[in-house]
């Protein structure tokens, strides 16, 4: 299999999919001759032209507006948010509108769109240009919400967001577009709701999605000559949830962490918590479920505070260890 | 459209404008001290001493320091992204505003907020914004607040071309004209937002025409000429100050750097940039005009150049030996 980066694996997602169905279109800022903020659409106008690479005036609300209208009428929009935090900015057209309408016009309309967002911090790119949002995401019933952490379930699940008909937010670590892994040559598409045991083991379960997974998996390698042996669930999709991997998960190993980048406060770590301590996996439980997460922050702009605010390799070695021995 | 041009001679519009000897030769430094920051900003990013992002805005000196050499000192400020310039015009600390850059915990913002959003609050320099727009409504509010205030100044609200198109730019001009508030905007139009050229963004230019619709007076004028800023925007502060609203100015001007630390150019041609470099330079005319006019010796001005490269040399010194914020220290601030 070739080894291809996480911006090309979207990339060719996006291309294939638009060779596929004429109905597929992008639309987003400077994702033309520039190729979007981190190059994923590289190449994509020469190919396509201007009516299917639509380059937009700086109007977030109504970029994801348009889509919507799009999505209404049977085309297949995605639409790139150049940094998650804009989202905010898009919030109505998500939140009250898009996702919405199939429930609420009672299963008459479908808005069939996908929004891209890169997410995250580790550039240097300050309060605004850093956040991971996925839970305020979640909590809208009616968005699927997606988080690739590889190259290969980038380009799988980024297919199916477009197969989907509901409106899906598709996050990207902005850390991961340069990392590499194997891609698959031809059709494949990866399933909403199917999580993906990235190292299996038999002592803790760790939950992690996006860059936390590379982080969680370094750490689980090191420890491994150690004799601890770590199992890491990456859900891939937080809605849907695979919440019966986690289940089984924790019901073999009796211990849990849960890692994300995202602040801690109502975080998703606190839903997976919930799905376990009300599920049978409780009575396997042999010490207290953990959540390592971002600090309760924006994120600052200095190095030293920025590596502070997010969970670190050490972080999670750390929380293993005791977790593991049962100090806290 | 055109630009307004102004054919005056130029030492006539200097005095005019009432300009002394002293204050061309202040405001030639400020212009050579944001250029000087702006192109140390760019060498200290290529020697991977930057973590983190910056916009740089050389190329647009003569609007800043024209801003703030027609407007009060203790006017307020609301910046965007690309605000460099604005700070120093409004005599910020250089020092302050470099170990900013390098997110040392002696700069404006204790290293927490970087190149995008350095503020100093205690000069009403009310902050930059990393959101394009963010920055724009505020000024609604200052103009409120000065208004039951009962205070005379105004409120300075600079932001891109690309601005205009966000939706809060149109609700705040609608209500800034709908409730007279003591708002100069200023649209810096350097031809680009991102890699996106006004023309194919807009559906309608110039981008002032719109504040037509909102009741305001505004102005399209020559941004890279210093004296025309200074008379439009002068006569603008005095209009507001007078009670009488808000005014649009939008000033046309030209970035040299690319949007941020990554930009490959590839929506402008290398022409269009040395053309703008090397005929309409703001710096470089009102120099000319300095020295055509005899109003300066070329040594005299070269004292001045001298300076600001000191200033901006002796801010690195004092930015690097600064320390970083410590990491124990990252959840402080959150709340008041
Ligand atoms: C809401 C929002 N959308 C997009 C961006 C990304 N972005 C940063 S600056 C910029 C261009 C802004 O253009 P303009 O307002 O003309 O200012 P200039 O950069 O040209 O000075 C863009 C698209 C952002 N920071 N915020």
């Amino acid at each position: 299999m070739p080894e291809i980066t996480y911006a090309e694996a979207i990339r060719s997602a996006l291309w294939e999919e638009m060779k596929r169905d004429e109905r597929v279109f992008i639309i987003g800022e400077d994702i033309g001759r520039y190729g979007g903020a981190f190059g994923v659409t590289t190449g994509m106008l020469d190919e396509f032209g201007d009516k299917r690479i639509i380059e937009t005036p700086i109007s977030e609300p109504s970029i994801i507006g348009a889509a919507v209208g799009a999505a209404l009428l049977g085309m297949r929009p995605v639409a790139e948010i150049m940094f998650m935090d804009f989202v905010l900015l898009s919030l109505d057209q998500i939140g009250n509108q898009a996702a919405k309408m199939h429930y609420m016009f009672g299963g008459k309309a479908t808005v069939p769109l996908v929004v891209r967002m890169p997410s995250g911090s580790g550039t240097g790119a300050a309060a605004q240009h850093s956040q991971s949002l996925e839970t305020l995401l979640m909590h809208l019933p009616g968005l699927k919400v997606v988080t690739p952490s590889t190259p290969y379930e980038a380009k799988g699940l980024l297919r199916t967001a477009i197969h989907d008909l509901n409106p899906v937010c598709f996050i990207e670590h902005k850390l991961l577009y340069k990392t590499k892994g194997e891609v698959p040559e031809g059709d494949y598409q990866i399933p909403f709701g199917v999580a993906d045991i990235k190292r299996a083991g038999k002592d803790l379960t760790i939950v992690a999605n996006g860059i936390m997974v590379h982080k969680a998996l370094a750490v689980a390698n090191r420890l491994a000559d150690e004799g601890i042996d770590v199992e890491i669930i990456d859900p891939r999709t937080l809605v849907p949830l695979d919440t019966e991997a986690i289940i089984n998960s924790v019901s073999k190993t009796g211990k849990l962490l849960i890692v994300h980048e995202a602040c801690e406060t109502a975080g998703w770590a606190g839903e997976i918590m919930a799905v376990v301590s009300s599920s049978r996996a409780f009575d396997y439980l042999d010490a207290p479920m953990r959540r390592l997460t971002g600090k309760n922050v924006p994120i600052p702009y200095n190095r030293v505070l920025e590596r502070a605010a997010v969970p670190q390799e050490e972080d999670i070695e750390r929380e293993i260890r005791a977790i593991v021995k049962g100090v806290y | 459209m055109e630009t307004e041009k102004n054919q005056e001679p130029f030492l006539n519009r200097a005095e005019r404008l009432k300009l002394s000897k002293d204050e061309l030769r202040e405001m030639y430094k400020t212009l050579c001290t944001i250029r000087q920051f702006e192109l140390m900003a760019d060498k200290l990013y290529a020697l991977g001493k930057v973590h983190g992002t910056m916009h740089l805005s050389a190329g647009q000196e003569a609007v800043a320091v024209g801003i703030r050499h027609a407007t009060r000192l203790d006017d307020y400020l609301i910046n965007h992204h690309r605000g460099h310039g604005h700070f120093i015009s409004k005599n910020a600390d250089i020092n302050l505003m470099m170990a900013e850059f390098l997110g040392k915990e002696a700069g404006y913002c204790k290293g927490r907020g970087g190149s995008m959003h350095i503020a100093d609050f205690s000069s009403n320099n009310l902050g930059a914004n990393g959101i394009v727009g963010g920055g724009i409504p505020h000024s609604l509010g200052v103009g409120l607040a000065l208004q039951m205030q009962k205070r005379d100044q105004i409120c300075i609200a600079i932001f891109g071309d690309g601005a205009s198109n966000e939706g809060v730019f149109h609700e705040t001009l609608n209500m800034a004209g709908l409730w007279k508030l003591p708002i100069l905007f200023v649209c810096e139009n350097n031809k680009y937002g991102m890699s996106m050229a006004v023309e194919r963004v807009s559906a309608k230019l110039p981008i002032a025409q719109r504040a037509e619709a909102y009741d305001i007076p505004w102005h399209y004028i020559d941004g890279n000429d210093l004296l025309t800023v200074i008379e439009t925007v002068g006569s603008a502060a005095d209009y507001i100050r007078s009670g009488n609203g808000p005014v649009f100015v939008e000033a046309q001007t030209y970035r040299y750097f690319g949007h941020s630390k990554s930009d490959r150019n590839l929506y402008r041609s290398k022409d269009e940039i040395e053309t703008w470099r090397l005929t309409k330079d703001p710096i470089l005319r009102f120099k000319n005009n300095l020295l055509e006019n005899e109003v300066f010796k070329a040594e005299e001005l070269v004292v001045c150049e001298e300076e600001a490269v000191k200033i901006i040399e002796s801010a690195v010194e004092f930015a690097e030996a600064s320390a970083d914020p410590d990491a124990a220290t990252v959840t402080e601030y959150v709340y008041a």
